[in-house]
């Protein structure tokens, strides 16, 4: 393990089982898992690389146990590490060994279906799926939707502020996200927003969104929901080379059109899923692109002819547009199952998760190809392409002596390059432990210190998930001190008027 | 008097703000100044005048993205984004004229630290939504940075979305990227006449529910449409309920054929085309219909489907109003009175909302909280917030004051 974790408190391991018994009193029965066998099952998330015990794990079931468990730790100075399912991919729930895992399993309930605003309030444990099926009937979805929107929690979608292939015209979560119930590390609850469109006050419900369970843990949810599109078609695109794809991506967003989604798979990709679910993918092209349309039919009709244009003046080689429901969905089956295709063409896979500037789309894909052949590892990719928002996914052998190592360094040398051409490090999955460490190619000290203030006013003793995000745990005291030298400070050479 | 300091760059920026620091000067910040009549007063001796930060610094439209100084007048981004055909899709209001100030001079920074957003609001989002990233100079006397210049990003704290509507009191913006989206081919307003406040947001409703992607629902009581410069909603002599939609003009004419049939029956429907349409949002969103000498102006945030129940319990006020956002934003002025602000605050708490004060004369301000006050345990969340932010209170002191905001 290559990223290392806080040191554990000697104090807190050594008083186990005193804290353990009060922890009982509080969540009763077997909402408190302590047996190796029990917790085994929650060492890792989707981050599988890295695991660890914690000292237990506790799911309450209520606003009041959530509550008074968060107290508790606090005052036995034991860390808390919130997970939802489990499903993340950059390690924010990976436990801490002096620490216990506040999983929001049972918080599962649907509270409120609002139609007349436009909204549902849900319990964090709630699937992003469920939210949409649950409104599905009268004709309404919740917009975001990650890949694994069946099983990840809507809680988690919060903490990562999650996307999905619709992103780029219906905006990922912060965008979607009306009001939340938080429990803070004093075991205080707060709620921000609600029913309205715009909370007042300082955007707290914005800082909360994407924080990856570093500020408070969420108790309740409140999203907006949409009414159905009338109509959807899809295009598939296929080209001889890669910076033609990438050309009719730009060339799509210059004319004025916001595809509900556009996708990107490279040849390896296409082949992989190809082999894998018999999408009916052209084997000869070097990308493949596909571009959802939806609204009312006469838009969408008119949009699909109109980017047909576009892709035959990018040089597309193949052109084939979704004639139903079921040929949409065929569109859609490889992408979607990219992930397992990759999975049955090499023993294991990681999965990187960095933003670039459309335009630099083919330069990073072709660095990508060299830095592929440097370190002797293979990578697939697909990707948002309509958002710049890459998934190279890197072939390993985790059996083989030196793999994972070789990867992470190959992982680290294409986020990197992401950030050298004007992107970020992360677009969904968030930093966790998996970035945590490159933190410091997009931010300096001081841009990372003043996020960490902001941790401070919401867990000043920092037991709220620490040791994800930043690469340097500082304390709030230091954090907080300012050196301010009076008189010393020139005024400074400006116009005054 | 004030002193004014006006630096040219952002390193400027972080020198007068490290000056002020050191010397415990609060700095009074100011773009163009549009909203200075906004919030409570600022008392300090010196203002950072951020007008000399201009320019925008890159623009490349197939990207999605524009980045420019902070002072740079949105104006000039708008101008810049037209030539490209595209936009700023939150339809930034430009308060300016409703607060005393010239209009169209307004700053990109100045409507971000506000999070001023206008009738496309409902489907495009706010502000705050199309913010990306953004460099700044703390309380600290620090120049930081946040977010990125990309759609996608989740790499570290959505700090940007924190600086939206802080108005000045975290840090001092210098940069900002924005999100730009492309500007309509077309645009239709379906209006019916005649409805009440119920049937109006039960009409706006219906509509926001359907597939229809309406990108303006708003609701003018008779004498509010009658000061219109439209003149079919000026003349219509009965409320006007109105349905914005936009896109290419096969799409724009589907769907307002289809929003004319969902409104069928309920009374006389009017339709504007472009030009019209665009004066009619533009008055919407700049708060056009408030009258001069209206004392005091409130903004009210409330679910949606309360938006016609907060207005019928708002008449306690003795004042006069519209719904903009299918119900969700109401538009109120009423008397400079104590009384009158305690029916506007409890009416929209009572509905789950919140209500802002955005004009009045100082007096009442000294009495009546600009910002709506907040829970204890988020006052406090909030003002150990700023701390982290503006340790020692130099930035825009006291400017969104009342309880919660750290001082008293």
């Amino acid at each position: 393990m290559s990223i290392a974790m806080p040191l554990p408190d000697a104090e807190v391991l050594a008083g186990r089982d005193g804290f353990l018994a009060a922890l009982s009193r509080i969540v009763p029965g077997e909402g408190v898992i302590a047996d190796e066998k029990g917790l085994r099952t929650y060492e890792c998330d989707g981050l599988v690389a890295y695991r660890a015990l914690p000292l237990a794990v506790v799911l309450p079931e209520t606003v009041e146990q959530v509550a008074a468990v968060m107290a508790l730790a606090g005052e036995h100075k034991v860390k808390v590490v919130p997970r939802g399912s489990g499903t993340g991919l950059s390690g924010g729930a990976l436990p801490l060994t002096d620490g216990i895992v506040l999983g929001l399993g049972k918080f599962n309930r649907i509270l409120e279906i609002d139609y007349a605003n436009r909204c549902v309030t849900v319990q964090p444990g709630v699937s992003n799926l469920a939210i949409s099926q649950a409104v599905a009937a009268a004709g309404f979805y919740y917009a975001p939707d990650p890949s694994s929107q069946i099983a990840c929690s809507i809680g988690g979608n919060v903490a990562e502020n999650s996307g999905g292939v619709h992103c780029l015209k219906y905006g990922v979560t912060t965008n979607n996200l009306l009001g939340l119930e938080i429990v803070l590390m004093s075991g205080e609850v707060v709620r921000l927003g609600g029913k309205q469109f715009d909370s007042d006050g300082y955007d707290l419900l914005g800082i909360l969104t994407g924080s990856e369970g570093l500020l408070g843990v969420v108790t309740e949810v409140t999203v907006r929901i949409l009414p159905k599109p009338s109509s959807v078609q899809a295009l598939l695109l296929g080209f001889a080379d890669v910076v033609d794809a990438g050309d009719c991506v730009a060339r799509i967003i210059a004319a004025g059109i916001i595809p509900a989604g556009l996708e990107m798979m490279d040849k390896p990709a296409v082949k992989a899923a190809e082999d894998y679910c018999n999408a009916g993918y052209p084997l000869d092209v070097d990308a493949l692109l596909i571009c959802e349309l939806d609204g009312p039919a006469a838009e969408v009709s008119e949009l699909v002819d109109r980017v047909e244009a576009i892709a035959r003046e990018s040089r597309a080689t193949v052109l084939r547009r979704s004639q139903s429901e079921e040929e949409r969905a065929r569109f859609w089956l490889g992408r979607k199952s990219a992930f397992p295709a990759v999975g049955r063409i090499s023993p294991d896979y990681y999965c990187i998760d960095g933003t670039i500037p459309r335009g630099q789309l083919a330069h990073v894909l072709a660095r990508m190809r060299e830095l592929s052949a440097q370190y002797g590892l293979g990578v697939v990719n697909v990707f948002h392409a309509g958002d710049g928002n890459l998934h190279p996914l890197i072939l390993y052998d985790a059996a083989r002596e030196g793999d994972l190592q070789k990867t992470e360094d190959l992982a680290g040398a294409i986020l990197r390059l992401c950030v050298e051409v004007g992107g970020v490090l992360s677009g969904e999955h968030g930093i966790g432990i998996e970035k945590r460490d490159l933190m410091g190619v997009m931010f300096t000290e001081d841009d990372l210190k003043q996020q960490q203030r902001i941790k401070c006013a919401f867990d000043p003793a920092g037991l709220l998930n620490p040791g994800k995000v930043f690469p340097v745990l500082h304390r709030c005291a230091e954090l907080g001190a300012m050196h301010v030298h009076h008189g010393k400070v020139p005024f400074p050479d400006l116009p005054r008027f | 008097m004030a002193e004014i300091l006006r630096p040219a760059s952002a390193e400027e920026t972080r020198q007068a703000v490290a000056w002020a620091l050191g010397e415990d000067k609060p700095l009074e910040i100011v773009g163009a100044g549009t909203k200075r009549a906004f919030g409570h007063p600022v008392s300090a001796g010196y203002r950072l005048d951020l007008s000399g930060l201009s320019g925008i610094v890159d623009y490349e439209p197939a990207e999605l993205v524009l980045t420019a100084r902070a002072g740079t007048p949105l104006g000039e981004i708008a101008a810049a984004l037209a030539q490209s055909r595209q936009q700023l899709a939150f339809e930034p209001a430009d308060l300016g004229p409703l607060l005393g100030a010239p209009a169209e001079s307004a700053t990109l920074g100045g409507v971000l630290a506000a999070n001023l957003s206008g009738p496309r609001r409902i489907l495009a989002g706010a502000a705050r939504d199309h913010t990306l990233g953004l460099a700044m100079v703390t309380g600290r006397g620090e120049a930081v940075k946040a977010g990125g210049k990309v759609v996608k990003n989740v790499t570290g704290y959505d700090v940007t979305k924190l600086m939206c509507g802080s108005w000045g009191t975290l840090g001092v913006m210098t940069e900002l990227s924005i999100k730009v989206l492309p500007a309509p081919e077309r645009t239709r307003t379906v209006l019916v006449a005649g409805l009440d406040g119920d049937a109006a947001v039960a009409c706006m409703g219906r509509a926001l529910s359907s597939p229809n992607e309406v990108s303006g629902a708003a609701y003018l009581p008779a004498a509010i449409a009658a000061r219109s410069a439209v003149s079919h909603v000026a003349e219509a002599g009965a409320s006007i309920t109105a349905l914005r939609v936009e896109g290419p003009p096969i799409s724009v004419g589907a769907r307002n054929e289809a929003l004319r049939a969902l409104c069928a029956g309920l009374g006389e429907i009017e339709e504007l085309h472009s030009h019209n349409s665009a004066t009619f949002w533009r008055e919407l969103r700049d708060a056009a219909p408030i009258a001069a000498d209206a004392p005091a102006v409130w903004r009210l945030s409330v679910p949606p489907a309360t938006g016609a129940g907060v207005f019928a319990g708002l008449a306690g006020s003795e004042g006069e109003g519209w719904l903009d956002w299918g119900g969700g934003l109401v538009w109120w002025s009423c008397p400079a009175t104590v009384a009158a602000s305690a029916v506007v605050r409890q009416v929209a708490q009572a509905a789950g909302g919140h209500a802002t004060l955005v004009r009045a004369p100082d007096g009442l301000k000294a009495d009546v909280p600009v910002f709506h006050p907040q829970p204890a345990g988020r006052a406090a969340l909030s003002r150990r917030v700023r701390e982290g932010f503006d340790p020692r209170g130099i930035l825009n002191p006291r400017r969104m004051g009342g309880p919660g905001w750290g001082e008293t």
